[in-house]
Order: structure tokens, then C-alpha cells, then sequence
């Protein structure tokens, strides 16, 4: 499989006397999508945070292309997407696209090219020059998405991407994801939607803090004996079905 | 590179906002307008002075002037009894041949009106007395003259007959002498007469209390201080609730890269409002700027900066606007009473220590000594480095800051 793209080894991580992960192991080989999914509160944005060195881990080690994060060059190559929408209000689609690429570092030359794609691939060419403000709420969340996917990078850590986007373009972004892993890029993903937890290659389910089961959908239903990942998830959780 | 990307991309945001660019150029100029208005009527307002023991005439000259009532006290307790129920304005006193003057300098204005309406009177007073005394000389020469001839008359009489001409002739000569230097005498000692010591009093303040002229520069400050220090802030503040900062940081881009760019874009428009507020000041409210306006709009910028450093350091212990607001009666009232608007010779010593950590009014000297006093820029090392030091301080704070946010 070759060297991992992210590889956290017993990842700890305390906020004063408050202790939100405990002992986190987790790999993303290339050319792998991994979902980590967990309830509310269980670390999930933390685990994110550390793995793009906006948070500096409290134990363990925290490896991103074989390199221990915090490193701030190392983020060119990584594809960021958060929970929230996080866009200029006041520019257009294209205004972002072309902010947040040059703040990547893509050449001017590549630009256009680049943020073609990116807009093509999240379906908003025709609405590229509207301001955001005037934009739909799934309109925002596919730019956001957009802008993750900018610069081709080799990771992409996306944090929620589907909420709010409606089904026929969710599958259109799945396909997309997966020929992204088809190139050999890796994505780590967190989700709430359990169907999609089907369509990943491993799931992390986090819980409290730890990483209580980390293998192959097929496999996670099997060992727990149920349908579906869902139904993988109340178990972990403990809650009876 | 990302720096000017980010200096852009602020630009572009700014200047979208039409709302807050309006209030950034038109809120300034609409107070200070207003500011003058009010101060300027204050000019025709009508002085009533009191006097005890003045002369008659010098009564009527202050009665003939325009907006001067007069009003005579027999006593200087009735008359200072007067100043303080406001009844008038101020007491001109006469103690023999000097005149001592108590304003109530509560307006400014007044006591300058006063002020020139005494002197006015006094320069007329002392004229008519130097017309009258050089008549007097002009009179006693013409007499001495006379006098002279008849003499000499006799003389050319006497000269025939006597030996004694000599000694008479010698005599006439000194007569002639003394009486000359008589009437210069005379004419000189009026002159000492007319110009009388005057002595300055004050109720409130001093004889530098010029209110608006004062505060115009202090106020053009205090505006590029009070916008930038919000408008930045909020800026920022923005950024990080709505999470672009978190984007923004999970890119490669410097932390510095993102400060400078903030710096650069809000330098920008610090310059166009400084520029705007200066002309205004200049041509609308026809303020006299002795010293260059280049050296103003470099002073305000440097402010503007030291402004959106404070703004964007202070806007990350906030978590909504309506708290950046709160920073308001906290950060930027204070500044105005330490700017210089009031008097800092006249606060205790640990007050006025306070003022040396409020950038304003080292910029409020600097601009100050610039269009009162003319002073070049470069004569203004101290206050522009103080601000320096404020700006770089505060700019490096922010790059650390930042680091709550990423930690690389």
C-alpha cells in the first residue's frame, strides 16, 4: 500500500483538564476514502484539526505525508472542506474560487484551468459570477466543496460535505470522490448519513474519544452481526435497536 | 503574493459594503460640519462687560463696539458678584494707570471678543490722547517761538547802544533750549501714559482655551481611529465566526502574510479617508493648515494602522459584534480624554501617566504642532516613533495571535 497519507499513531489531545481523544490510531493509505463517523461531541473536528496542525496533539504522534503536523507548507497539499460554509459573502463564486486558490498557491497559469474544474465538478459554471450572498444554501455548500477540491490535491480531509445537497448531485459528488481515489488521492471524511458510510473503503467509528472499530464496511457488519453500518453505529453506541 | 491577495480580496469586500464605506467618508465630514457650525455662532454672540473705576470715555468707546454692552460696578465686589451669576462676561478694572482683566473664559469665543474690543478702545483712547498732548507741545513751541522773537527784537534793539548783548543773546538761547525740552518732555510723558500694563485673568482655563481650532486635528484622529479600529475588527471578527479564518489557515499562507494583508488594505482606505477629512477640513471649514497636509495624511495613516492593529488584536476577546462594540466606552472613549481635547497639565500625575500609553494623543501633538505651528514631519521623530512602536508591537501580538487559530 505504500506510505500512508495520514497516519495517527495513539493520538491524545487535552483542552486543559479536558481530555477529547484519547488513544487514536488511524491510517488513510492512498487511493483510499476513509469515513469516520461517531456521535456529536465524540472528536471527530478534532481529529481534523490535528491532522491539518490547527491543533497540536497532546500525545502520540500525528503524521501527515510522513511528516509531523503542525507544518504549514505541507497544507498546498491537502484539500480542506469544514462543517461550515466559510465563504465571502460579498464576492462571487468565482471571486472565492480564485481567492481561496492563489492562498493555496496554485499558479496563476493553472488557475482558470483549475477552478473550471473544480466548478464543473460541483455543477455551478453557470452561477460562477453571482455573488454568494445571493446563493442557495446547497449553492454554498457545493462551492465550499469546490474550493476544497482546488489544486488537485492529494488529500482531501472534508467535514460534513452532503448536508444540504440534494440527492441527484450527492451521487454526482460520489462519483467524483471515487475517481479521486481511482488517481491514487486519499480522502478522509466524516458523515452523518449512514448510506454513505456504506460507500467509503474503511470506517473509524469514534466514540468517547477512541477509535472502537476501524475495518472495511463488509467487514464491521459481519463482525457486529447486523445490516447496515447504521445499524453498526447504535450498536457501538450501545444502544439497542 | 498572498499578502496582496488578501489586500484585495479586503478591498473588494469593503468597497461592496457601501453602507459602511458611507458612514467611513460622509459620518466624519457631517460631525465635523456640524461641529463648526455650532462652535462658529458662538463668535456674534453678544459680550456685557463690567468695569469699575474706568474712565467715562473709554465707557463709551466698549459701548460703541458692535455686540459690547457696558455695564458700570462701583465696586469690584459687585462686579465679580456679576461675573459669577453670568451677568457678564468680564471685568475690565483700572488700578491706576493699568487696566486688569477677569474673563469668565467659560466660551472661548467671548473672552476673545473681549479681549480685542478692549484693545481696540485702548489703541483708541491712547491716539486721541497722543493727538491731544502732541497739541499741547505744538501749542508751547509755537508760544516759544514767539517768545524767541520778541527777544531777539529786543536784542537787535538793545545792540547798539549796550555791551551786554552777548550776555543776553546767551540768555535767550538757553531760555529757548529749556523750554524746548519742556514740551518734548511732555509729549514723552504722554506716551508713557497711554500704554498701561494690562493684566490677564481667568475664571476657567487660559489664554491658549481656542476650543475648535484645538480640536480639529485631535478629531481627524480621533475619526480614522474610532472607523478603522471597528471597521477592522469587525473585519476580522467576521472571518472567524463565519470560519473563512480557519480556511483561510488551512492553506499554506503566513500568518503575517494575513496581518499585512489587513494592514495594506486598510492603509489604503485610512489614506482616502484622512485625504477626504483633511480637504474638508480645509476647504469647507476653511481651517488654516500652517504645515504640510502630505505630513497629516502620513501621521493619520500611521494612526489608521496603529488603529486596525488594536482593532484586529482586541476583536479576537470578542465573540459577537455587539461585544466589539462593548470595546467602545473601554478603548476609544478614554483615548479622547487623554488625547489633548482637554488639558493634560492641569491632571494629577498618575492621570496624566495614563496618557502616555494612549496613541492618539501622540498623533493629536504631531498633527497639532503640523497645522497650528507649521513644524516639518521631520522634527516630529518622537510622537511618529512612539506610534511606530505601538504599531509594531501590536502587529507582532497579532501574528502570535493568530496562532490560536493554527498553531504553525
Amino acid at each position: 500500500m505504500g506510505q500512508a497519507m495520514i497516519d495517527l499513531q495513539h493520538l491524545a489531545k487535552k483542552f486543559g483538564d479536558q481530555t477529547v481523544l484519547k488513544d487514536i490510531n488511524l491510517t488513510v493509505n492512498p487511493g483510499e476514502i476513509v469515513g469516520l463517523i461517531g456521535p456529536s461531541g465524540a472528536g471527530k473536528s478534532t481529529v481534523i484539526k490535528v491532522a491539518l496542525g490547527m491543533e497540536v496533539a497532546s500525545g502520540g504522534s500525528a503524521k501527515v505525508f510522513d511528516t509531523t503536523m503542525p507544518n504549514r507548507e505541507l497544507l498546498g497539499r491537502i484539500g480542506y472542506m469544514a462543517q461550515t460554509d466559510a465563504l465571502y459573502d460579498s464576492l462571487s463564486g468565482l471571486e472565492n474560487l480564485k481567492f481561496f486558490g492563489l492562498m493555496k498557491g496554485i499558479a496563476k497559469a493553472d488557475m482558470k484551468k483549475e477552478v473550471m474544474h473544480a466548478a464543473e465538478v460541483v455543477d455551478l459554471t453557470a452561477d460562477l459570477n453571482k455573488r454568494v450572498s445571493g446563493y442557495s444554501g446547497g449553492m454554498m455548500r457545493r462551492l465550499s466543496l469546490a474550493i476544497a477540491l482546488l489544486g488537485s490535491p492529494e488529500l482531501l480531509i472534508l467535514d460534513e460535505p452532503t448536508v444540504g445537497i440534494d440527492p441527484a448531485l450527492r451521487r454526482q459528488i460520489w462519483t467524483e470522490l471515487g475517481r479521486i481515489r481511482d488517481e491514487g488521492r486519499s480522502i478522509l471524511i466524516t458523515t452523518h448519513v449512514m448510506d454513505e458510510a456504506e460507500l467509503v473503503d474503511r470506517v473509524a467509528l469514534l466514540l468517547d474519544g477512541e477509535v472502537i472499530a476501524f475495518d472495511t464496511p463488509a467487514v464491521l457488519k459481519k463482525q457486529y452481526a447486523v445490516a447496515t453500518i447504521e445499524d453498526v453505529f447504535l450498536k457501538a453506541e450501545g444502544v439497542e435497536s | 503574493m498572498r499578502t496582496i491577495g488578501i489586500m484585495n480580496r479586503v478591498l473588494k469586500e469593503l468597497f461592496r459594503d457601501k453602507r459602511t464605506l458611507a458612514l467611513m467618508f460622509v459620518a466624519p465630514i457631517l460631525v465635523m460640519l456640524l461641529m463648526s457650525v455650532i462652535f462658529n455662532t458662538n463668535a456674534s454672540t453678544d459680550v456685557s462687560v463690567g468695569t469699575v473705576s474706568v474712565s467715562q470715555k473709554l465707557n463709551k468707546e466698549m459701548g460703541g463696539i458692535k455686540h459690547v454692552t457696558v455695564k458700570s460696578y462701583d465696586t469690584k465686589q459687585d462686579a465679580k458678584k456679576a461675573l459669577n451669576d453670568e451677568k457678564v462676561d468680564a471685568i475690565i478694572k483700572k488700578n491706576g494707570n493699568n487696566y486688569s482683566l477677569t474673563y469668565a473664559n467659560t466660551d472661548s469665543t467671548k473672552t476673545a471678543t473681549v479681549k480685542l474690543a478692549f484693545k481696540n478702545v485702548l489703541t483708541a483712547t491712547s491716539i486721541s490722547q497722543l493727538k491731544s498732548a502732541l497739541k499741547q507741545s505744538t501749542k508751547a513751541t509755537v508760544k516759544l517761538q514767539a517768545q524767541l522773537q520778541a527777544l531777539q527784537k529786543q536784542q537787535t534793539a538793545a545792540s547798539a547802544m549796550t555791551g551786554s548783548v552777548t550776555a543776553a543773546k546767551q540768555n535767550a538761547a538757553k531760555q529757548a533750549t529749556a523750554a524746548k525740552a519742556q514740551s518734548t518732555n511732555h509729549a514723552t510723558k504722554s506716551t508713557s501714559q497711554s500704554t498701561p500694563k494690562i493684566t490677564n485673568h481667568y475664571v476657567y482655563g487660559d489664554k491658549d482655551t481656542g476650543y475648535f481650532a484645538k480640536m480639529l486635528p485631535i478629531l481627524m484622529g480621533f475619526f480614522v481611529f474610532f472607523f478603522v479600529f471597528l471597521i477592522s475588527g469587525m473585519a476580522l471578527l467576521k472571518e472567524r465566526t463565519t470560519g473563512t479564518l480557519d480556511r483561510l489557515l488551512a492553506t499554506p499562507v503566513k500568518r503575517s502574510s494575513i496581518v499585512f494583508g489587513y494592514m495594506l488594505s486598510y492603509g489604503v482606505l485610512a489614506v482616502i479617508q484622512t485625504i477626504v477629512i483633511v480637504l474638508t477640513t480645509v476647504w469647507l471649514l476653511g481651517i488654516e493648515v500652517v504645515g504640510s497636509m502630505a505630513s497629516v495624511v502620513v501621521i493619520n495613516l500611521i494612526l489608521a494602522l496603529v488603529a486596525l492593529a488594536f482593532g484586529i488584536l482586541l476583536s479576537t476577546f470578542a465573540n459577537s459584534e455587539f461585544q466589539m462594540m462593548q470595546f467602545i466606552p473601554l478603548v476609544i472613549i478614554p483615548q479622547v480624554f487623554f488625547s489633548g481635547i482637554i488639558p493634560l497639565d492641569s491632571m494629577a500625575d498618575w492621570v496624566k501617566a495614563i496618557s502616555y500609553i494612549i496613541p492618539l494623543k501622540y498623533s493629536g501633538e504631531a498633527v497639532n504642532d503640523i497645522i497650528m505651528r507649521g513644524t516639518s514631519i521631520w522634527n516630529l521623530g518622537f510622537d511618529i516613533s512612539i506610534l511606530l512602536i505601538f504599531l509594531v508591537g501590536l502587529t507582532i501580538l497579532n501574528v502570535i495571535g493568530l496562532k490560536r487559530y493554527r498553531k504553525v
